[in-house]
This record gives structure tokens, sequence and C-alpha cells, in this order.
């Protein structure tokens, strides 16, 4: 079903703290994301974008405004993460040091409303460990402090194979591993888009890689949306100053970017 | 000029408790001049933390040196304990900026406070005037041009990543070291942030507070604007030494080819280029290795490669660790 509307906020506000105290973190944002499509949220640190995750996540409800997920409200969660699942960005905040990760791969499937059978879920697991070139039998047994962090990172994209969702949140995904590593998860779950058709929100400071995956970016800045648009027109013709800002302070090998 | 910092065949090792050696460093070697700024990059786990704590003398079991020898303006770091290192080494030649500026601040205690202790267990003078050491501090809390009264008197949760950052750099350089050694400081930060920080260490070069930095990172593009030399760690060894324009511009060894191959731009190009992944790990260093370290997945391995150690060789104007690279 392409060109659905999977997401779609109108005007929502999220407000922390009370009183004086009350903190802005999503300030009158409106967008819809369509199926298939890759969308990137990028801005810099305390700019609303992990809050806008956690709302597209149905962990936090917006204060006001509507938020729909393909027409309806969010409000059982354990039936949204059916469908919508996320990667975060440290990966060994997400797996229990006590079990193998196995075990937790194989644990994952409790959220699925028609849960596959014992045999299904072990072929699954041995699937989706292929998928992100891990030979099942290298982890047999191993606990999440036996593996480094790009293989950790990994493991969550492994997860993310497994539970084939139709959504997937994907907060600074590559932000803990090396260019090298981060090249080879970008390609894995390029691979998966096109093998599952899923819809892919991108949440980064990394404007390069933004620009190489997405159809489309959200550039935030202070709690709002200050421009979206095609990754061309985003980063050759910014509107925004923000944007502008934001591009001037990358580093790039091809340009002056600070005096020595 | 002499040299500030000379290190010489520099070789670590880790002891583990089941009497397993591993060679988590291998023959570096290199120096360093006054105001020089060099980068040091590679993958995770290449070694690069591991060489830092050889840089500082500082050897904590199970890590110990094998040979080489590591001096600043001369005077030989190797062959001390912890403590006479804590003493008379750290924050006074060479000193450290961690790279979680959150975890390197005590959550309980004010920032003066914590500045306050970090003199009094560095330096040789035992009893210390905290008033002198707040005077000192704002002095040069001042010249950061941070907003000095409010910093100082507040404890760490309440300030931004960037304040806390600019404030780990001001502590850590607050004794003047000849060396300062940056381990991923801005990888925290977002690029604006990052900016101001940078800014902030090219600062404190040109007042000559201290007079070298080694500044460790993953992210290239960021080092071409930082560093005047670049050095390039894979496994343990260093494979290319340049300067950094040489290195991100014009690579030669092939690791750091595909190093600057992968990197992801906002640029009109990126869509067409697809980044160069490189399959498989880096070599077990619980073994002794023969032949090139890379030769497992490097693209353009001969046979050679497997059996014949590279040692590093003049190319051009820099050092590479591959007999092939031209």
């Amino acid at each position: 079903m392409p060109n659905d509307i999977v997401f779609s906020a109108k005007n929502i506000n999220k407000f922390f703290g009370q009183g004086k105290k009350t903190v802005c973190a999503v300030n009158d944002v409106s967008f819809d994301i369509a199926d298939e499509e890759i969308v990137s949220i990028v801005g810099g640190s305390g700019c609303g974008k992990s809050v806008l995750a956690k709302i597209m996540l149905g962990l936090y409800k917006p204060d006001s405004g509507s938020f729909l997920y393909r027409n309806k409200e969010i409000t059982n969660t354990r039936d949204h993460w059916n469908d919508v699942q996320s990667v975060f960005q440290d990966p060994f905040g997400c797996f229990n040091q006590f079990f193998s990760i196995r075990s937790q791969l194989k644990d994952a499937f409790g959220i699925l409303k028609d849960k596959p059978s014992k045999q299904e879920i072990e072929q699954r697991v041995d699937d989706a460990l292929l998928a992100v070139n891990v030979k099942p039998a290298d982890i047999e047994g191993k606990y999440p402090f036996e593996l480094s962090g790009g293989q950790m990172q990994r493991m969550l994209l492994a997860r993310i194979f497994a539970l084939k969702p139709k959504v997937l949140i994907a907060d600074e995904p590559t932000s803990m591993v090396d260019a090298c590593v981060r090249a080879n998860i970008l390609d894995y779950l390029m691979k998966l888009k096109v093998d599952l058709g899923m819809t892919i929100v991108f949440i980064t400071h990394d404007i390069g890689l933004a620009y190489y995956v997405s159809d489309r970016i959200f550039i935030m800045h202070e709690s709002k949306i200050v421009e979206a648009g095609k990754p061309e027109e985003v980063t050759q013709h910014p509107k925004s100053q923000h944007t502008v800002r934001l591009l001037e302070d990358i580093p790039d090998i091809n340009r002056e970017w600070i005096k020595k | 000029m002499a040299n500030i910092l000379e290190v010489k065949d520099l070789s670590l090792h880790y002891l583990t408790r089941f009497g397993q050696k591993i060679n988590a460093v291998t023959d570096v070697s290199f120096t360093m001049k006054q105001g020089e700024i060099l980068g040091i990059a590679g993958e995770s786990g290449c070694g690069k933390s591991t060489l830092v704590n050889g840089l500082m003398g500082l050897f904590i079991p199970p890590l110990y040196p094998t040979s080489g020898d590591v001096s600043v303006e001369g005077e030989s770091l190797m062959n001390r304990t912890p403590e006479n290192v804590r003493e008379n080494i750290l924050s006074q030649k060479v000193s450290m900026i961690p790279q979680g500026a959150f975890n390197a601040l005590n959550p309980t205690r004010k920032i003066k406070d914590i500045a306050a202790d970090v003199i009094a267990a560095h330096s040789s003078a035992k009893s210390i005037n905290r008033h002198e050491v707040y005077a000192r501090l704002r002095e040069r809390f001042d010249l950061f041009g941070m907003e000095t009264e409010r910093i100082l008197n507040a404890y760490p949760i309440q300030l931004t990543a960037g304040e806390r950052q600019r404030s780990v750099i001001g502590i850590s350089t607050l004794l003047n070291p000849k060396v300062v050694i940056a381990d991923e400081p801005t990888s925290a930060l977002d690029v604006t942030t990052q900016k101001v920080v940078i800014k902030m260490i090219f600062d404190l070069l040109e007042k000559n507070i201290f007079s070298t930095m080694i500044f460790i990172t993953h992210e290239l593009p960021l080092l071409r604007h930082v560093s005047h030399n670049i050095a390039i760690m894979y496994a343990g060894e260093f494979v290319e030494y340049g300067t950094a324009i040489q290195v991100v511009h014009d690579p030669r060894h092939p690791y750091t080819k595909a190093l600057m191959g992968a990197m992801l731009s906002a640029d009109s190009e990126q869509k067409s280029r697809k980044p160069t992944t490189i399959e498989g790990a880096p070599p077990s260093l619980t073994k002794k290795i023969v032949g090139c370290r890379f030769a497992e997945r490097c693209p353009s391995a001969r046979s050679e490669c497997k059996q014949k150690t590279q040692d590093m060789r003049m190319v051009g104007e820099r050092l590479v660790r591959c007999d092939y690279a031209e």
C-alpha cells in the first residue's frame, strides 16, 4: 500500500516540567510520512528530535495536537510495537548483560501478537544473523559483553531483521561506530528496506548520512521543524539560516572549516 | 627546535589473568614539536586508547610496556610507579581530556571543587590554598570567554554538554601541561558545539597554555581541519603517517584509502558514490603476526603480503607501511 500515510502529525506540542520551569520539547510540529519513505530528522543536541522519535514509538503522548499512526491514535503500545520498532544509539544499553544474545533475540518475538512456532523462531533468528553477516555459530552461547560495539550494533539490526516491522525508527544508529562499519550497517538497512518495504525514520545529527540515505530531510531547531524537503534542495539550496549554520559546522575535507 | 614529545619504538601489551599476552601496540615512533597537533585515527579496538595510557607513562596492570621509550622534553616517562606518574607527570607534563565529560566530573561536587581536587592531587605541594586555586581558575576561565562565575559554582548536571566539555578542558590544562591528549573530545557533541570546543582548543594552543596536542578520533574530516599531521592506526601499528592534507586528500595505504572511501558527506557527488566497506575483522593480537596485518582485508593484497612483514617506508613525503604503495 504505497503512498499511504504512516505517521501524520498535526500541530503537536510536548512540554516537560511545570510552571515557570516548563520546557517545550516539540513546538507546533506538523508533518506526514508516507509508506516506504525514508525520512531523516536532523538537528543539534537538545532540539527535540529524540522526543519526536519517542512520540512516534508511542512512549510519549503529545500534550496537544493530533498524532496518528495509519489514521488511528496510538492507544495500545504493545499493538503499536507489532508494527513499529526501533534501533537505539547505545547497543549495550539495549541488551541484558545476564542473558545470552541468542535467547534475547528469541525473546524479542514475545512482542508479536501471532507468535510464530518455536521452529520458525529459530529459523528466523538464524536468517536474521546471516543477513547482518554474522554466522549463527559465532554468537552461540555468547553474552553482550563478549562482543565489540560494532558487532552489538549489528545484533540490534538482526533483531529488526527477525521481527520484520513495517516501520523502523532509528535513533542515531551509527554514532558509536567508525566509518567503515557505518557503511556496512547502512548497507544492511537499505537491504532490509528493499526486502520488507519498510518505512524508516532516521534521527541523526549527521547531515552527510541523512543526505546519503533519505528521501526527505527535516531540519529541527529548538523544538521546531525549520526546514523540510528533498535532500538535494535542503543541502544545496538551504532556505533556513539554521540549516545553513548546520551545514557550515560540518567538517568537510574540501572546504575551509575553521581558521587555524 | 627541540622536540617536546619523543616516542621511540613503543610497544605495549596486556597480560590477561590466564597468562595470555595481547600485543595491543607495536613499534610506534613519532616526535612532536612546539605548537603541533597530531591526529590519530583508526577503528575501535585498534589500540588508540592503549597508546594514550602508554604516552602518559601510566602502566596499571594488566597493561605493561614491552619495549621502547616515551620522553617529554628529554625526560623519560618509563619505569615509574602509577603514584609517581600521578604526582609528577599527569596534569603537569602530560594531561588527558577524557571522552565523556559527564563521566569525568563528580556529580556531587561543584566545578570549582573538582578543579581544586585535581590540582591538589597532581602537585608536589600537598597543602594548597583553595582560594588561590579559585582565583587561578577564574583567571583561566575568563581567558576562555566563559561565564566564569556561573560555571564554577555549578554542579555538572546544571551545565550543557558543551559547557561541561569546555570545563573539563579548562581543568585538564590548568597546570600548563606540555602535551595534551584528547581522546575523542567531541564525539558526544553535535556539530555546532563541536566547533565551539575546537575553537577553544586552538585558542589555548595559541596562548601557549599547552605546547602540543594529540587528538584522537575516528572522524577523518574533522582531523583534516584540526591537526597538522595525521597517523592512521591499524591493529596496533601506525600504517600511514603524514601531513593532514597528504593523508586525507591523497591516501596511499589501502586501509587509509578504504577509510576515506567510507566517508559520507552532504555534497552532490555523494549520491552516485557508494561508500566502501571492508569485510572481515582485524587479526587477533594474541599471536605473533607474520606478514602484513591488513592483508586479509586488503582489496589489492598480493600473495607475498601474507608472508612478508611490512615496514614503514617513505613514499613521497610521508611514511607508509605497505611495500606496494606508490
